[in-house]
């Protein structure tokens, strides 16, 4: 992250100084700001509004139904996470959202069920194996119904703005199923890494 | 196909629909509980702002400032070897690190060569089919001050890349070129 973050900044300030419009930084660094509030602040609402639907979802039983309806494909995704713990309804929560094509209902349950996974975690600064899970889930994002670019080729004439639901459905398909296998095998490489250093 | 749209406006409606009547039916007082839940809203986005703005600054500068449509030219010789088709590179790469920077891409594409050319269902399925990994990543781990967050960023970032190709692969299989 860091690096990212480093490699981002440098390389727009090195560019903008040798083309000779280094006014864009400065420009880029002000709506970056305004943006970063803006975004956040657009948030409130759909966190709260969300995290609202989600207690009266648990209180009424419906998160711990759609939990143990999921339990297979969740136990083998989070292998590290008790069944019966609060942390795994909303695991499965946030992956139902996105199915449904919910995209914002499904961070507001993504960051509560991030704040259950860092009470099992000790409140550690460094990610736990589920989370790593969860944040591979996320970003690759399993949609079935991709409901704001059906929204945009609406608006631009499509002939057939929801002939993209198959492409999408597929690439989606694909692209988290690697995330799943990414995650996995990145972690079997940490762990060897780690078993060798500590052999030394 | 206008079922899967309708579908899709239902979706939301039907959710809420689901929850109030489940709720109310097993006697959950919904209107305190929802409020309580709610509560905590205002902490969570607050508690994101720092980590919004450090990571929406950098994209912003990295854009602004031309270096990416210079990383987009240095790289775009060796896209074309592999028949990456050129109008899209630039999605490609603001795909994981700007939700609607990306989307305005899309929008800028469908005007030029429309929704339903090669080009418009590709771009369509690249931005649908996977979520902005920068966005994510900063989000969720900083949310609960996440500092080292090991292999999640190569994992992302790997799998936008898949997905760039699977739009590709996609399109190529059921619509053909």
């Amino acid at each position: 992250m860091n690096y990212i973050w480093f490699g981002l900044f440098m390389s727009g300030i090195l560019v903008a100084a040798f083309t000779g419009h280094i006014h864009a930084v400065t420009e880029g660094v002000l709506t970056g700001a305004k943006d970063g509030v803006l975004i956040s602040f657009g948030l409130i609402s759909v966190i709260a509004f969300w995290l609202g639907m989600m207690k009266i979802a648990e209180e009424a039983g419906l998160v711990q139904l759609l939990a143990k309806m999921l339990r297979p494909i969740s136990k083998w995704l989070y292998p590290s996470v008790p069944s019966d713990h609060p942390a795994m309804g909303s695991l499965i929560a946030n992956m139902s959202a996105n199915i449904l094509g919910l995209g914002n209902a499904a961070t507001p349950i993504g960051l509560k069920a991030m704040r259950e996974l860092q009470s099992l975690n000790g409140d550690s600064t460094t990610a736990s194996d589920a989370m790593c899970t969860l944040l591979a889930m996320n970003t690759a994002s399993l949609t079935l119904i991709p409901a704001t670019m059906i929204g945009l080729r609406m608006e631009f004439h499509s002939k057939n703005p929801g002939e993209i639901i198959s492409t999408t459905m597929l690439a989606t398909f694909i692209a988290t199923g690697a995330a799943v296998i990414f995650d996995r095998f990145f972690r079997r490489v940490e762990a060897m890494r780690w078993r060798r250093r500590n052999r030394i | 196909m206008n079922l899967f749209s309708t579908l899709s406006a239902f979706a939301l409606p039907a959710t809420i629909a689901a929850i109030l009547i489940v709720g109310i039916t097993r006697k959950v007082r919904i209107y305190e509980v929802f409020t309580e839940g709610a509560k905590d809203g205002f902490t969570t986005s607050i508690s994101l702002i720092p980590h919004l703005v450090a990571m929406m600054v950098a994209v912003s500068v990295f854009r602004s400032s031309g270096a990416l449509q210079l990383f987009i030219h240095l790289i775009s010789p060796l896209l074309h070897r592999i028949h990456f088709p050129a109008e899209l590179v630039p999605l490609a790469l603001l795909r994981p690190i700007s939700g609607s920077g990306s989307l305005a891409l899309v929008t800028d594409l469908f005007k030029h060569a429309g929704p339903d050319s090669f080009l418009g269902r590709v771009a369509s399925t690249m931005q649908g089919s996977t979520d902005t990994t920068l966005y994510v990543l900063t989000v969720y781990y900083g949310s609960v001050g996440i500092r080292n967050p090991r292999y999640s960023v190569k994992v992302g970032l790997l799998s936008d890349l898949v997905s760039v190709f699977a739009s590709l692969f996609a399109v190529h299989m059921i619509f053909g070129k």
